[in-house]
């Protein structure tokens, strides 16, 4: 099968920093992928180049076997998903980060599919008009997720979505997102500093000091 | 009339100007030297104005109008980029807004019959329209940045879940054209019971019944209303764009 996602040689440098060097990656499909390393090392730019949210400064980054410069930035975002740590919620209710993803694409909200997210992510179904400011941390994160899959992305990149979460919370998350991998071969790529994470991680990938190692 | 401003009575009047020279000087503010300067230029620029308002009037020709207006809205124009600091195109995006909300404006006043088109009257009310709906588009200007610098992870996250520019940043932009707007409207709440504006006063002072003068301030409160308000949305709708690069990411 071909690769979902390449980088080749891809670089990232600001005037007076080298952030990411030589990174060469293959991500196949379906794949359950975890990256972990120092702070500072690159990771959050690794997966902010792959979301598009920032330009690699040199190097090729190919999705389904196109370079990233040949899609319209707003479709590649759509099927290449970035997920904040520490996300900020839209609006005052939790439907209005739900209807959100709908808004864009110019459609009417589909309720028993909302319903029916929040319900598989373990919240309550009756938590649409709940007031955002309400939310504990685990609930927020869930919602911010949820943005990101109700409409199925190919890969989703999660920014240290369970940093600051209990226990409890971090392996209801896990679970929810293994789901979303076996049953949609949605392919996730997670940045952790968890050791639990790193330990239970199926396939890990080191980023130090701006260069990538596959662990084997 | 009862208008008794001449040379004379502006001398002693200038006596007004030594007290802030002398509250700046005793309190060592610093300002005695701007205070200087600023009497200087306001003398010189109106008495420059007043000269060239009265030769434009006496020639009542169709294209020094035009020329006078276009004239102001350029000015206005400067003045609204120097707030929009890393907004590209300031400048013409600036003009524009200012040229069509004065231009809509005017014309609307034209046409009610409100005005008429005499230089007298058009250039004035030109450069009424022009410095609020300047003024509304530099508040604007403000706003967006500050807005833009306070909710980037708020706007980074919308583009993340392939939202276009406009999609991200819409509340940015409204609430920068909210800013705009505000302070026309504040002031329209409190017309008459707080201040007595320029137009009002002026009609007044010049003997005209105040009932008769405040008909013309209903008439400037309206058309600020519609020239911050279109000066603000064109301004603010052509300036987010800039906040963005050409791969749709936030800069």
């Amino acid at each position: 099968m071909s690769p979902l996602m390449q980088l080749r040689h891809v670089g990232y440098r600001t005037p007076d920093k080298v952030i990411l060097t030589d990174i060469n990656w293959t991500i196949p499909a379906g794949a359950e992928l975890t990256v972990t390393g120092p702070s500072g090392s690159g990771k959050s730019t690794l997966l902010r180049i792959m979301a598009s949210m920032i330009s690699k400064t040199s190097g090729d980054l190919l999705f389904a076997e196109k370079p990233l410069e040949s899609y319209d930035p707003i479709a590649y975002r759509r099927q290449v998903s970035y997920c904040f740590q520490q996300p900020t919620l839209f609006g005052e209710t939790v439907a209005d980060n739900l209807n959100f993803p709908y808004q864009i694409r110019r459609q009417t909200p589909d309720h028993d599919h909302i319903v029916e997210a929040l319900t598989k992510a373990g919240l309550a179904a009756d938590m649409l008009d709940q007031a955002v400011d309400d939310l504990s941390g685990g609930e927020r994160q869930r919602v911010a997720l949820i943005r990101n899959i109700l409409f199925l992305p190919r890969i989703l990149l999660l920014d240290e979505v369970t940093a600051g979460l209990d226990d409890a919370n971090k392996a209801s998350i896990h679970r929810w997102l293994h789901h979303l991998n076996v049953d949609h071969q949605l392919t996730t790529i997670m940045i952790t500093h968890d050791s639990a994470e790193i330990h239970a991680a199926p396939h890990l990938v080191h980023v130090t000091q701006g260069r990538l190692e596959v662990a084997q | 009339m009862n208008l008794a401003v001449n040379n004379q009575s502006l001398f002693w009047a200038a006596f007004l100007v030594l007290v802030a020279l002398a509250i700046s000087l005793w309190q060592k503010l610093g300002l005695d030297r701007d205070i200087v300067i600023g009497v200087l230029r306001a003398i010189v620029q109106l008495f420059a104005v007043g000269y060239l308002l009265k030769y434009l009037f006496r020639l009542n020709n169709v294209f020094l109008t035009f020329a006078m207006v276009a004239f102001i809205i350029f000015n206005a124009a400067w003045n609204a980029k120097k707030r929009g600091a890393g907004i590209a195109n300031a400048l013409p995006i600036s003009f524009l807004a200012i040229f069509v909300s004065t231009g809509v404006t005017l014309g609307v006043l034209i046409l009610a019959g409100a005005i008429r088109f005499i230089p007298s009257q058009i250039i004035p009310i030109s450069g009424m329209i022009a410095s609020n709906s300047m003024v509304a588009i530099g508040l604007a200007y403000r706003n967006l940045n500050r807005q833009f610098h306070d909710q980037r992870q708020g706007v980074l996250e919308r583009l993340a879940l392939g939202a276009n520019p406009l999609d991200a940043s819409i509340a940015i932009v409204r609430e920068s054209i909210r800013t705009g707007m505000a302070p026309t409207i504040d002031s329209a709440k409190t017309v008459g019971l707080v201040s007595l504006p320029g137009m009002m006063s002026g009609l007044i002072f010049a003997g005209v019944d105040p009932v008769r003068a405040i008909k013309y301030q209903i008439m400037v409160t309206f058309m600020l209303l519609s020239a911050t308000s279109l000066g603000s949305i064109i301004a603010c709708y052509l300036a987010y764009r800039s906040f963005y690069n050409a791969q749709l990411q936030l800069k």
